[in-house]
């Protein structure tokens, strides 16, 4: 078979016969491009229930009362939709399905460095996902506590907390072992003359990112497993009743869980720092401010979690000092919003659907960013702690930010990924839907946060109501947007038009192999002797 | 045109341990959030944790100590007379690593089963009538010594694994590095103990 293959064209890795056929020789693959795949078509999966839910939990709030769900149900779908959003969707989601896949392209290598370790890091994570979305089907009831799984209440509770739990645990090390994967993959396998200043800006994000979620994840995972031996065997780490401090679990659980907000917004960045050179077809502005406040974000993000614990009781010396950190931590992403747009100045503009999704990014990461400056001013906090406000801004972040880059990223790297063009005037059309759906949904809820709503209730007074219809329809249009974008893309790896080597003229090294690339990404390993930036 | 197989035969041995040298750094996290409550819980109550502390017995601690130590050395003899093209020596050594990792655990098992027969274990009617830094420090005990002895016991398991590896020469004087790596991981589990020693035995 491998006599045959001499003689024609290097097969594609969608095509490459290996060991196994068929579905077995997806799940058994090693090669990045696979398990990249791999993680794209489970987190569709996970994406589409948790958006439902999401949904759901908005329709409810379209009357107040009891709309579409009780109190109860309310709950344990915002525990749900929080869960699976962010351990299994935005965590992993750019690094797990973009990183395993245009990394090693990107430095010009043939794989990641522990090809096996990759596939191990997919399986764990479907594991991990197993057991987390177990908790929703056995006897005591959906988990109830929201994503953060606050003590005392998440040993206290009656419901399935523990299958969630230990689910959040094993997905860690999922990450922890695609984090590893990446580092050492850049440390050692980019392509000769690639210096660490010519690698592409997208390995540069991944590189901070997979710093924190080495260095950070451990620590919710040991705070998780504290909370399994609490809830099994009783052990009083955070249960006042036995001398514990449940503020405690709140400043190891932020510990982690903020350097993870830079775990979804760090590859996001990437993603747009691609984008936009590749369409201005200009050089990026300030590439070396660009890598600094990447590496920048990473190291400041360990010292800011105490701002989402204003409330909870510290020293003034802890507040003022948390809300400084906060502060300071905006620079680098101004920074990077002032090259981007920097970028656009005066260079010819070629306005296709990734593009439109990087303005989109702009604009929504902006509104995002600066609700994020208001909650982090000390008292503004006290006022808007636990409103509709805190939702407003941390979408408009998370969904915002990555989701709105991972999009980008879909739509931008869909010609190398399957080697066919996506509809153009439909991929369009999708995001003017989505986006006008996007902002309906939680522009409102920044205005029900300063009236006073609080976040997590399935109910609330006359007064809210007016702004909660805007929202409720909002949600209904993204969700219809949604659909057109995704059936768009699904239907058009099949129908659409074959793509070239280098559709959008873009000049990083997974422009130089063909669409789809083969089994081993390069003929030749290149030899890279400028920037990865470069036009004339 | 190569086929699948070629990707999977990618060695860097320098690449292998600097993935290795990463994953201890983790587990050093893992166990420094346990080591950030220890110490606020310490800080605490100073009193209690002085009292309780005093309940453990300091020699099965050294003892324990001892034996880690010399587990440690043995491995990375090992890994000399890997170099040294010695195929027995290592499995000797390998086999004296794991043995003394049995040890540990059985001195271990004496020490955990002689606490309940006392009562004191989590959830016991005895430490529920301590105070809440005896239960507090308990707990941590349980839990910190418990998830180490996990580490040995992965730590067996993967010295247990390279020394088939040595047997079947897949690992040889020229290609050990998962030699390397299991001993590495065996250094940073006798590390670990070097902390919980003193933290648990001897500060009163």
């Amino acid at each position: 078979m491998i006599e045959t293959h001499e003689r024609e064209a290097t097969p594609s890795f969608l095509e490459y016969q290996g060991r196994f056929k068929g579905l077995m020789g997806w799940i058994f693959s090693t090669d990045h491009k696979r398990i990249g795949l791999l993680y794209l078509y489970s987190m569709l999966v996970f994406f589409s229930v948790a958006a439902l839910l999401g949904l759901m939990m908005k329709l409810e709030l379209m009357a107040p009362g009891k709309t579409i769900m009780g109190a109860q149900t309310y709950n344990s779908f915002f525990t749900l939709h929080g869960i699976t959003m962010i351990f299994l969707i935005v965590v992993p989601g750019l690094p797990a399905v973009f990183g395993n896949f245009f990394l090693p392209i990107m430095i010009g290598a043939k794989d990641v460095a522990f090809p096996k370790l990759n596939l191990i890091s997919w399986w764990i994570y479907i594991l991990g996902a197993l057991i987390a979305l177990s908790a929703q089907f056995m006897d005591g009831g959906a988990p109830d506590t929201g994503w953060t799984f606050y003590a005392p209440y998440s040993f206290k509770t009656g419901t399935n907390m523990l299958p969630a739990v230990t689910g959040a645990f094993v997905l860690g090390f999922s990450s922890i072992v695609t984090g590893i994967n990446f580092i050492v993959t850049m440390h050692r396998m980019r392509a000769p003359g690639m210096k660490w200043m010519k690698m592409p800006l997208f390995p540069w994000a991944l590189y901070g990112t997979s710093w924190i979620q080495v260095l950070a994840t451990p620590i919710v995972g040991v705070t998780l497993l504290m909370v399994v031996l609490e809830r099994t065997m009783q052990i009083g780490f955070f249960d006042p009743a036995l001398g514990g401090d449940p503020i405690l679990y709140q400043h190891l659980f932020w510990i982690y869980s903020h350097p993870a907000v830079y775990i979804m917004i760090l590859p996001a960045m990437g993603v747009i720092s691609e984008i936009i050179p590749t369409f201005a077809r200009k050089t990026i502005f300030g590439y070396t401010a660009i890598v600094v406040s990447t590496l920048a974000i990473a190291f400041v993000g360990y010292f800011v979690w105490g701002h989402h614990m204003f409330t909870s009781g510290m020293s003034g010396v802890a507040l003022y000092t948390f809300s400084i950190l906060t502060f300071l931590v905006a620079i680098p992403s101004a920074i990077k919003i002032f090259n981007w747009v920097a970028t656009l100045h005066k260079a010819s503009i070629d306005m296709q659907t990734p593009f439109l999704w990087a303005l989109c990014f702009l604009f929504v990461f902006m509104i995002g960013g600066l609700s994020g400056m208001v909650l982090g001013a000390l008292s503004a906090n006290v006022h808007l702690h636990d409103t509709a406000f805190v939702v407003a801004h941390f979408h408009y972040i998370v969904f915002g930010g990555t989701g709105f880059a991972f999009f980008g990223a879909v739509h931008y790297w869909y010609p190398k990924m399957f080697g066919r063009m996506f509809d153009k005037s439909w991929a369009n059309i999708g995001l003017a839907i989505f986006f006008t759906g996007f902002n309906a949904l939680y522009l409102p809820m920044f205005y029900l946060g300063m009236t006073g709503m609080p976040r997590r209730y399935y109910d609330y007074v006359e007064k809210f109501h007016g702004p909660n219809i805007i929202s409720s329809l909002g949600a209904i249009l993204m969700i219809a947007g949604l659909i057109i974008i995704i059936t768009n893309l699904v239907r058009s790896a099949k129908h659409g038009t074959k793509a070239e080597k280098d559709p959008w003229k873009g000049k990083t090294l997974e422009w130089t192999v063909d669409s789809p690339p083969s089994l081993e990404n390069f003929e030749e390993i290149p030899v890279v002797t400028h920037h990865p930036y470069k036009y004339d | 045109m190569t086929n699948h197989a070629h990707i999977d035969e990618h060695r860097d041995d320098e690449g292998s341990k600097t993935g290795m040298w990463i994953f201890i750094f983790t587990e050093l996290l893992l166990f420094g959030g346990l080591f950030i409550v220890y110490s606020v819980y310490r800080y605490l109550n100073p009193m209690a944790f002085h009292l309780a502390a005093e309940e453990l017995d300091p020699f099965i601690g050294t003892v324990n100590t001892v034996i880690l130590l010399v587990s440690s050395m043995t491995i990375a003899m090992a890994i000399t007379s890997i170099q040294l093209k010695k195929k027995k020596l290592t499995l000797i050594l390998m086999g004296v690593t794991v043995l003394l990792a049995i040890i540990f655990m059985v001195n271990k098992y004496f020490e955990w089963t002689g606490k309940i027969s006392h009562g004191i274990f989590p959830g016991s009617e005895v430490l529920h009538q301590s105070s809440q830094g005896e239960i507090l420090f308990f707990g941590l005990y349980y839990a910190m010594t418990g998830l180490h002895a996990l580490h040995i016991i992965v730590g067996m398991g993967f010295i247990g694994y390279v020394m088939w590896l040595v047997k079947t020469d897949d690992v040889k004087h020229d290609d050990y590095v998962i030699l390397e790596n299991s001993a590495l991981y065996w250094h940073l589990v006798d590390l670990i103990w070097i902390f919980l020693f003193p933290l648990f035995y001897l500060i009163t």
